[in-house]
């Protein structure tokens, strides 16, 4: 074992923004939605609304580093174990086996994250951010005013939102349980606190993850 | 390195945080200098030019209405031009109406479900008419002398017009002072007629009524004496005797009309998210959540009920406020007070139900408001709808103009022969339409848009108020409305995915620790059994 420093302060810095940010428009949201009463509803369209800013702000900011620090290629996909991977979270982690592929820090990511976190990237996000924005931006006109989405319907852009919010709420619970799967249940979380974790020495393996790409 | 970046780190936390709390903690300023600016302009009221008390003309002994009016004309040469040209003489309007082509619409082609229509009652009738001298048989249109400048001129209280006396002042009347005290129209000359349409105060429109003479800003902030104190003629401003404003019982077209916006402008807040709303949503929709709110106005009125007699005497019966419950004379009503609006898309063009239509469908419309949400000129607006049944010809399907007025039995006036048969007789002939002799009662609904009694920005409508499943525009359809709509598919199959993934990391995480503490036993019993090795 090595105490690796694996999460950048900006990375964690990040994590836990973008944590926040999703589940308070969660709740905001769900409140627009109907589905509880909290803040009251003009409360919580104002709040949903600021923290969409925050949060589109917060990914700009996330997407400058992916590419200047050449992260962005932690989430290129992979076949190479994916099956073993699987196998190991519906079989194997019952029977004490060790993870089939192992964290580095230049691989920080098993082909099963690859793969969901890409998507969560690629089309779970921008789906709820562009969907959102349309939504604030929506309006019909009369004859004094701007076009700036007109008359395209706000039920299906309210669909598309709605869908993405849902599908966030079910990455985030899925998403949480995983973490308690390392080394340790808390290991994982801990390490996204501060940035360190405790990892296999890279060469113990018999077959030492290469980078894939 | 290492320094750097923490301090790029907290500079950009920092930033977040004040983000934060500015757009947490702002508040819109209270101070709204659109607002101030037009109290300012409208809390200086004008001064007349003219005493007309100090003019030699009007220094006489007026014997008939018809004297004043001519001493007016003396000086005000051409007025009479603009006001025989104006709907408040002819009581109609030429108009474009789609399907109808160029027709004339006010209250002598068309009828109303109150007391249905003035043909045949003129006699009654035109104490709301603003000239001398309109009966059954006759009125000179074309004679200035008829005109009535002192309804609407009087600055002294003192005029008003008889009762059934065909559009002459009443006996009391002191002309002479009236003629010395003429000025701007006040809210009691307009309130004279458009408080008390339909017979009595606040009857129709549940929004104009006495109240409003004397009234506080939580009844009327334009009108309260204790707010801006403004008058009708404020807002319903007139050039040459046109003035503008309408109503739809009466109007059909998108022109002319007073708007909140006139003062206002259309960007009247300073939340964007309100603005924006104004391009669907009329400021009267949530700035009058309710009406008739000093006294009742009348929901419904059954003409079927009518004519019935206690001991061969007609009779009537009060509702626990004091309004009229039954008439013999009228039917049955239905007040209410306090009244939340029902709410209609209106792109300000609108049809009514014309003498002699053919009746298509029940409950009778007698008058449509046109609009819906695609329709981009289209606003919801708030509306009362007042519903009840009247007479009908059951063979020409059309609705009848009964005779209900006359000062004598044997007129065939309902009203005092209690005959349905010969009122509809005496109507429709008046009217010029056949009878078949065959009547029955229907339904009818009339729409009024509910434009006064705007209320204290405190109390305007809240968001929750529609949006929600069953607020206020639950009943509107043909758009989504976050907070009332959602899509139920969508909604039920995203909790059954909520739900299901809950339960795949509970029982994958159980099923952990239970195979953890299988193990753990297992590998105890492995130690304890080398401990007993080595004990042998
Ligand atoms: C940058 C991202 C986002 C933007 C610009 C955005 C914008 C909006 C807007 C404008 C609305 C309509 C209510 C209003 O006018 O405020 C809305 C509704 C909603 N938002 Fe978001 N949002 C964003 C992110 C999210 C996220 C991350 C979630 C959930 C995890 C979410 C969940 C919802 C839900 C459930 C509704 C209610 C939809 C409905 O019932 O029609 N939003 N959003």
């Amino acid at each position: 074992m090595r105490k690796v420093y694996i999460y950048k302060g900006f990375e964690r810095f990040w994590h836990w923004t973008q944590a926040a940010l999703i589940l308070f428009l969660a709740v905001t949201g769900f409140e627009v939605h109907g589905s509880f009463e909290i803040f009251g509803f003009e409360k919580a369209v104002q709040f949903h609304r600021v923290a969409s800013w925050m949060l589109i702000g917060l990914i700009v900011f996330a997407i400058f580093w992916h590419i200047t620090t050449g992260e962005w290629k932690q989430y290129i996909p992979t076949t190479k174990k994916l099956k073993e991977q699987l196998v190991y979270y519906v079989s194997g982690i019952f029977k004490g086996e060790k993870h089939p592929t192992a964290k580095t820090e230049l691989s920080k990511l098993n082909p099963l994250q690859r793969m969901v976190y890409l998507s969560f990237k690629l089309i779970l996000i921008p789906m709820t951010i562009i969907s959102g924005i349309f939504y604030m931006l929506y309006k019909t006109i009369d004859q004094n005013n701007l076009v700036v989405v007109e008359d395209y319907p706000l039920e299906s852009i309210a669909f598309w939102h709605t869908l993405g919010a849902i599908l966030l709420m079910v990455f985030l619970i899925v998403h949480v349980y995983m973490t308690t799967t390392g080394e340790t249940p808390t290991s994982n979380i801990k390490a996204m606190l501060t940035g360190y974790e405790d990892l296999e020495d890279e060469h113990t393996e018999n077959e030492p993850l290469k980078n894939t790409h | 390195m290492k320094v750097m970046h923490r301090n790029i780190l907290f500079t950009i936390i920092a930033i977040l945080v004040v983000l934060i709390l500015v757009n947490v903690l702002h508040e819109a300023p209270t101070y709204n200098l659109k607002l101030e600016t037009l109290k300012q302009e409208y809390a200086i009221k004008p001064t007349p030019s003219v005493d007309h008390s100090k003019l030699e003309i009007l220094q006489q002994n007026f014997e008939t209405p018809q004297e004043v009016t001519a001493a007016c004309i003396s000086c005000h040469t051409e007025t009479h031009k603009e006001v025989m040209a104006s709907s408040h003489w002819n009581w109609e309007r030429l108009s474009y109406v789609e399907g109808r082509g160029i027709s004339a619409s006010g209250k002598n082609t068309l009828l109303n479900n109150f007391c249905i229509g003035s043909n045949s009652n003129q006699q009654a009738c035109a104490a709301c008419h603003i000239g001398f001298g309109m009966n059954d048989d006759h009125f000179d249109y074309k004679n200035a002398l008829n005109v009535d400048c002192m309804v609407c001129h009087d600055n002294s209280e003192e005029y008003k017009k008889g009762t059934s006396m065909a559009g002459y002042p009443d006996r009391t009347v002191n002309l002479q002072k009236v003629a010395q005290s003429v000025g701007t129209p006040q809210r009691n000359n307009c309130g004279s007629c458009h408080f008390f349409s339909g017979g009595g105060n606040n009857v129709k429109h549940g929004d104009l009524e006495v109240a409003q003479l004397s009234t506080t800003r939580d009844v009327d902030v334009h009108m309260a004496v204790n707010g801006m104190n403004m008058s009708c003629v404020d807002c319903h401003t007139a050039e040459n005797h046109q003035i503008i404003g309408k109503l739809y019982s009466v109007s059909t077209n998108n022109t002319d009309r007073a708007t909140c916006e006139q003062c206002h402008t259309n960007t009247p807040h300073f939340s964007h998210v309100l603005n924006r709303h104004g391009s669907k949503v009329s400021c009267q929709a949530c700035h009058i959540p309710e009406y008739a709110k000093v006294n009742a106005t009348k929901m419904a009125w059954h003409w079927s009920e009518a004519g019935k007699m206690k001991d061969g005497e007609p009779y009537h019966e009060e509702d626990s406020i004091g309004n009229h419950r039954y008439l013999s004379m009228k039917g049955s009503f239905k007040w209410e007070q306090n009244v939340k609006p029902d709410y209609v898309w209106f792109n300000g063009t609108a049809d009514q139900y014309h003498l002699g239509d053919s009746i298509t469908s029940v409950p009778v419309q007698i008058n449509t408001l046109y609009g819906n949400y695609s329709d981009r000129n289209s606003k919801i607006i708030p509306v009362k709808i007042h519903v009840g049944d009247q007479i009908y010809d059951k063979e020409f399907k059309r609705l009848i103009q009964p005779k209900l007025y006359s000062e004598n039995e044997g007129d065939s006036a309902f009203w005092k022969d209690f005959d349905w048969e010969k009122a509809s007789i005496a109507g429709m002939h008046e009217v010029g339409l056949p009878f078949s002799g065959n009547y029955g009662f229907v339904e009818t609904e009339m729409y009024w848009p509910v434009n006064h009694m705007v209320a204290p920005k405190e109390q305007a409508l809240s968001c929750v108020e529609c949006h929600s499943p069953d607020g206020r525009l639950a009943g509107l359809e043909g758009f989504y409305m976050p907070g009332r709509d959602r899509n139920k598919t969508l909604d039920t199959a995203g909790t059954w995915l909520i739900v299901l993934a809950l339960l795949a990391v509970v029982g994958h995480g159980l099923t952990r620790i239970i195979s953890t503490i299988a193990k753990d036993k297992y590998e105890k019993q492995v130690i304890d059994y080398r401990q007993e090795d080595l004990t042998d």
